[in-house]
């Protein structure tokens, strides 16, 4: 079974249908699948539903799928830095479901997991909790929100072998290994290619089993979005020393 | 002559213990960890997914894979470790996180808490925050007293809940109060800032609280 395939367009042929579900790995524009997100771009694939924690920047990340007006629907936790996304949320040429970050990071777990239903403290007494079903455990109050699964799920890994094991970097994991367990299928890009055995089994983050596709992406483009630094010769304790 | 920004953060690192594992929110609570004494051992967690970060990288040394969650350019420290959102969640939401520091719109005496939306306005979501004030063990609210001579101190939220009695103490410019959300004790006001009067908390703020008793002795 080949997994590896020679580039994005050709990792998503045939996997690719309007008005599907696609859940996007990242937070921010760290650890985006830039590629695969170009690629569905020049699919022309629309009336998308997109499972992210954010929609990228205008121009940037998913932000590309809204200038051609291919997404119909964001399920999100914030979405703040697109004026893009603005426009069209307020022309109601967009839907947006708003979850609280942690309970949709953990609805795409249950999703992958197989649970379709857990019951969670968080948005309990809010806006979030309407029409939801509530529960008293110990004398708490409980919402019940139900897992996520997508017609499709893509993902940027740092490493991965040809069989499909992935590693992560730093900050970039995010969202990703979820999301790998949570798509009907799932495509991965991956930064730096290598051969089974040459990842440390004890070190693999998502195993193979999870990733049905992969292309690999050298040398990819990383955006940072809040560019924060320190002058070298003040050396301040803590992280309010915005330069 | 009501607290700074700065003043404000640096009372809020009183709420820090050693050994705790701690939560900062973007604005004012960022400013906290400047102010984590020297020999204490505090770990700031980022909720995308890193335990322990340092402060912002030298010029030059960023790293687009290493960031907090108001997506800002960090380091990495020698106790850090990494983890996916879910882990990072299970981790707010099950109760291991000592404290979160965040801003709010408006504070009610039950220990309500409004950050995340304004009706009518483009609403930009509320990422972590109601996971945050759900989970977190403690939960500190660091604002000004008012906002264009609105009180933000209310009987009851005007505006879409971020959480429902989840603050355990307000710090503002012009003082300190507490709140028993559990107990039903409602507030009380137990410091003033210097300058800062009973009686100008009075007029500024829509809330009844307690006076503690060594301010209504003074």
């Amino acid at each position: 079974m080949q997994k590896v395939y020679p580039d994005a367009r050709a990792a998503l042929a045939g996997l690719l249908k309007d008005g599907m579900m696609i859940m996007a790995g990242g937070f921010g524009l760290c650890g985006i699948p830039e590629q695969l997100i170009l690629a569905i771009r020049d699919s022309g694939v629309k009336n998308l539903t997109v499972v992210s924690n954010n929609c990228g920047i205008d121009g940037v990340g998913l932000g590309l799928l809204l200038d051609t007006r291919q997404i119909k629907k964001m399920i999100s936790s914030y979405v703040g830095e697109n004026k893009t996304f603005a426009q069209q949320y307020l022309a109601d040429e967009l839907e947006i479901e708003f979850n609280p970050q942690g309970t949709l990071a953990e609805r795409i777990r249950a999703g992958g997991a197989g649970i379709p239903a857990f019951f969670t403290r968080t948005g309990t007494g809010t806006q979030i909790a309407k029409g939801k079903e509530e529960r008293e455990f110990e004398g708490e109050r409980y919402i019940m929100e139900r897992g996520l699964i997508a017609d499709l799920s893509i993902v940027h890994a740092w490493m991965g072998d040809t069989e499909g094991n992935l590693v992560y970097r730093k900050t970039a994991r995010n969202f990703n290994p979820m999301m790998a367990t949570a798509g009907k299928v799932t495509v991965a890009e991956i930064e730096h290619l290598v051969q089974p055995a040459d990842i440390n089994p004890d070190h693999i983050v998502t195993p193979g089993v999870y990733v049905k596709r992969m292309v690999h992406v050298p040398n990819a483009v990383k955006h940072i979005e809040q560019r924060t630094v320190r002058k070298r010769t003040a050396a301040p304790a803590g992280t309010g020393e915005e330069v | 002559m009501a607290w700074t920004r700065e003043q404000m953060a640096e009372r809020a690192a009183k709420e820090l213990r050693d050994g705790f594992y701690v939560n900062l929110g973007i604005g004012i609570p960022t400013l906290v960890s400047n102010y984590i004494p020297q020999g204490m051992s505090v770990q700031l967690q980022s909720e995308n997914g890193m335990l322990g970060f340092g402060p912002f990288p030298y010029e030059g040394e960023e790293d687009p894979d290493l960031i907090n969650a108001g997506k800002q350019t960090v380091t990495e420290i020698p106790t850090t470790s990494y983890f996916s959102s879910a882990d990072s969640f299970a981790m707010i939401r099950g109760g291991h996180i000592d404290l979160s520091i965040l801003g709010a719109m408006q504070v009610a005496e039950n220990g309500d808490l409004a950050n995340w939306m304004i009706p009518g306005k483009m609403v930009k979501g509320m990422g972590g925050a109601m996971d945050l004030v759900a989970g977190v063990k403690k939960v500190v609210v660091v604002m000004e007293h008012s906002a264009k001579n609105e009180p933000k101190l209310l009987k009851r939220c005007t505006l879409p809940l971020t959480g429902a009695g989840v603050v355990d103490m307000v710090i503002t410019d012009l003082g300190v109060f507490t709140i028993d959300k559990k107990g039903g004790g409602g507030m009380s006001l137990v410091e003033l800032a210097p300058g800062a009067t009973l009686e100008e908390i009075r007029s500024k703020t829509q809330a009844s609280y307690h006076v503690g008793n060594a301010l209504a002795a003074a």
